[in-house]
């Protein structure tokens, strides 16, 4: 009943490109964004914002760099992880080499540099395609391994190879409780996402989504792959980079290669299949899968177990997190292999129609 | 459709109920609370099983014995898996529980670093008894952290002086060669600066060869050890890489006997697969080995396991790394202890408290004796300059059956160690814009 559109009318070109083109999404959307900023902030606890509530953030702003790559340009990769290290250790170099750099601008910095790798390790996407390419892209997560464990100066020569990050200050702010750094992360999820939305809805965005449905056709047409294929790699690596460098500096404060090893990149390919490949949104949906849910199913299944009268031991329980989470994602990607954006499109559409449907 | 989510629905309700019951529980009585970060799963199980449950186990003994000086112990395991940043989470899920958690121990270099820069900010106590970063011995600089036991740094200094023995003093090592085995993480770097310090004043060759995670694949590495003949090979491994390198020293034909582990590569997960083929190989034992005679197990046996309570297995109790989780878990019982000298006897203790308890630990020969430690370990005693306790190690063998102490008690050299952890501090305390503590913050 609520979520109808009679009555909207479009009069211009204006009205008929906005993101949100139904007026009940677009109220609903500014109020979660708002509520995220004002709401949250005064009722979440100090667990629910550094273990669940930023990695969540870091890590959909992180999927949204893979969907512009995998979900929008088609371009299957997995070296998530090594541009995320790039960032973060780029990030640390900036900010440690250079005197007085704001940390905003040494994170943005991180992301500029992981530009520049990724689009060094894009230039095989020019020849390959597919699975080949993905394996191509994993000789970036190995070459980043090796040279964050090996090449010392990345880590300014520190004995065991771990570097660390503290007082974090934005301008003078010091980014330091759970709240203000959730902020801080949020502030830059929501920027990028608008960035990144707006992205894929220009001509840029049309071109990647030409080339990843038919390169060859969309050749014909006058996209040219390279430039295509490059800014994807481009736009991307910058995203996760900045997620990268957020994840070293805000999440986890000290972090090593292992950080940002293999797993990471499966890890953010996995969000972007479960979340909906070519879709923003599914970007959120598929970290917070991730994320959240095998820490729910942690604290819930002792709960549970206490209920019946039957204690779990933590090995049994990490096992049955595995297991469920397993058995979960091909459950959902039996029932919607376009994910769990997907779900949520065909949800709205059935709301259109209530109670009425055809 | 509905009776899938009327099914989802109930859980979730239940879950929700039951956990808040739990947390209720928790406020009404002040119990002195140990989270325990434990790995049970991944590829370091193996090795993180009967660490944990050592840990645990003691635990329980203390309750059975009426708790620490009436102060009943809880606690609750938090899986990591050996990963940052489940690590992370576990912390952040465990530190405000009980009142606050009484003492973290990582039980991984990477989370150890990781929560080196948290624990500041809560005021919780970090142990990292025998692992961690070993320029954390500086408590001027380090506050909150206890490598307590000794670092890699003493565990380097001590296997090289047991060789130095071995080969008739520090002069015949000049020219011997060296070979440095290692995990590719901070854990396995930790002891580099230490081994290269060394080389540079006895003049040994020192051979890097790191070995990437989790450790299985090391037929290069081995290449290089048949091509280079080291006399010695240090192994700085986990898990499963040890039992691997142990295999692939039998296959290269490299001597067993002049191989020699960290005690993370020093227990019966790691070479009881290898079996004979690991006769002969050395290891430190950072204190204490397998302790299967000691007071402290037969009480455990006694009065944890004989009440059906015991974890794990009950053979494996007194095993290394069984009896690593134990005295982590003492030290950490020791701290509220001590501190509750200062504050109170039969007082719940804050995590502040107790880090004043693990910074004036005074574990003397008597006390050790009177919890059941006798010939497990040496004194320990700290102070606000030292936050290591002890430098004491030795060296034990695989028999083929068991771990047999095959050396003296050793102490690592502070005329070398000591400038290099003030040097690495002060590089720290640089890097975070900190100032070294004065003697009031000492006191305090």
């Amino acid at each position: 009943m609520l979520y109808r559109e009679n009555g909207q009318f479009k009069t211009s070109y204006r009205a008929d490109l906005q993101i949100f083109p139904i007026v009940q999404d677009r109220w609903a959307i500014l109020a979660l964004v708002v509520a995220a900023f004002v709401l949250v902030p005064m009722v979440a606890s100090d667990y629910m914002f550094r273990a669940i509530l930023i990695p969540f953030l870091i890590l959909s702003l992180a999927a949204l760099g893979v969907n512009i790559l995998v979900g929008y340009c088609g371009q299957i990769s997995l070296g998530s992880g090594a541009f995320m290290a790039v960032g973060a250790y780029a990030a640390y170099n900036c900010l440690i080499r250079i005197d007085g750099i704001p940390m905003v601008a040494a994170i943005l910095l991180g992301g500029v540099f992981a530009t520049l790798v990724g689009i060094v390790f894009g230039i095989p996407s020019l020849r390959v395609r597919g699975l080949y390419l993905a394996v191509a892209t994993l000789a970036a997560q190995f070459f980043c391994d090796w040279a964050f464990l090996r090449v010392k100066w990345f880590t300014n020569y520190t004995p065991s190879g771990s570097v660390s990050v503290s007082n974090l200050n934005l301008f003078g702010w010091r980014v330091e409780t759970p709240a203000e750094r959730y902020l801080f992360c949020l502030g830059f999820l929501v920027i990028f996402a608008l960035l990144a939305k707006n992205l894929v809805r220009s001509a840029i965005g049309r071109e990647w989504m030409a080339i990843r449905d038919m390169d060859v056709a969309a050749a014909v047409i006058g996209i040219r792959p390279m430039y295509a294929k490059l800014s994807a790699f481009a736009v991307s690596s910058f995203i996760v980079g900045v997620a990268g460098a957020l994840w070293g500096f805000v999440y986890l404060g000290a972090w090593e290669p292992a950080a940002f090893s293999v797993d990471r990149s499966f890890q953010l390919l996995f969000m972007v299949i479960i979340g909906g490949l070519g879709s923003i949104m599914g970007s959120f949906f598929g970290a917070a899968f991730i994320v959240v849910l095998p820490i729910f199913l942690n604290q819930a299944l002792p709960a549970v177990g206490d209920l019946v009268g039957v204690p779990i031991s933590t090995a049994g329980i990490s096992h049955a997190e595995f297991i469920i989470f397993g058995a979960l994602i091909v459950w959902f990607l039996i029932v919607e292999p376009h994910g769990l954006a997907r779900l949520w499109a065909v949800g709205k559409q059935k709301l259109r129609l209530w109670p009425f449907p055809h | 459709m509905k009776f899938r989510n009327v099914v989802l629905a109930a859980a979730m309700v239940a879950a929700a109920a039951s956990s808040a019951l739990t947390t209720g529980a928790y406020a009404q009585q002040q119990e002195q609370f140990f989270p325990v970060l434990v790995y049970r799963t991944g590829a370091y199980a193996p090795n993180g099983v009967p660490f944990a449950n050592g840990y645990v186990d003691y635990l329980k003994l203390v309750n059975a014995n009426g708790g620490i000086n009436g102060v009943k112990v809880s606690f609750e395991e938090c899986e990591t898996g050996y990963a940052t940043d489940r690590g992370v989470e576990c912390y952040e899920r465990l530190k405000g529980k009980g009142g606050g958690a009484t003492v973290f121990q990582p039980l991984s270099t990477g989370i150890t670093f990781a929560l080196t820069e948290k624990a500041p900010g809560d005021k919780i106590p970090l142990i990292t008894a025998g692992y961690g970063r070993s320029e954390s011995t500086d408590g001027n600089v380090f506050k909150w952290n206890f490598p307590l036991t000794g670092t890699y740094w003493d565990a380097a200094d001590v296997l090289l002086q047991h060789v130095s023995k071995k080969e008739g003093g520090w002069d015949k090592l000049k020219g011997k060669k060296i070979a440095l085995v290692y995990h590719d993480s901070p854990y396995g770097k930790e002891p580099i600066p230490l081994l290269e310090e060394r080389a540079k004043m006895h003049g040994y060759q020192l051979q890097l060869l790191p070995v990437a995670h989790p450790g299985v694949e090391q037929k290069a590495t081995w290449q290089q050890i048949r091509g280079n003949r080291p006399d010695y090979v240090f192994l700085w491994g986990w898990g499963v890489m040890n039992s691997t390198a142990l295999k692939e020293a039998q296959a290269t034909g490299y001597p067993r006997d002049k191989m020699y582990g960290v005690w993370w590569a020093g227990a019966e997960p790691d070479v009881k697969d290898v079996g004979d083929g690991a006769r002969g190989y050395n290891a430190l034992a950072l204190q204490h080995g397998a302790e299967p005679n000691s007071k402290v197990v037969k009480d455990v046996l006694e009065k944890v396991h004989g009440k059906g309570q015991g974890t794990g297995p009950k053979e494996e109790v007194g095993q290394v790394l069984y009896m690593r989780g134990l005295i982590a878990a003492m030290l950490g019982v020791e701290g509220v202890k001590r501190a509750q000298e200062r504050f109170g006897k039969g007082k719940w203790m804050s995590p502040e408290q107790v880090r004043w308890g693990l910074e004036n630990l005074a574990l003397d020969q008597k006390k050790l004796d009177a919890l059941g430690f006798a010939g497990v370990m040496r004194p320990i005693s700290t102070s606000c300059a030292d936050h290591r306790g002890s430098t004491w190690a030795r060296v034990h063998t695989w028999d083929g059956k068991q771990w047999k102490f095959s050396s003296d008690w050793y102490q690592s050299d502070d005329a070398i160690i000591k400038p290099m952890i003030k040097q690495a501090a002060d590089r720290y305390a640089a890097e975070k814009k900190l100032d070294r503590r004065n003697a009031a913050d000492c006191q305090s």
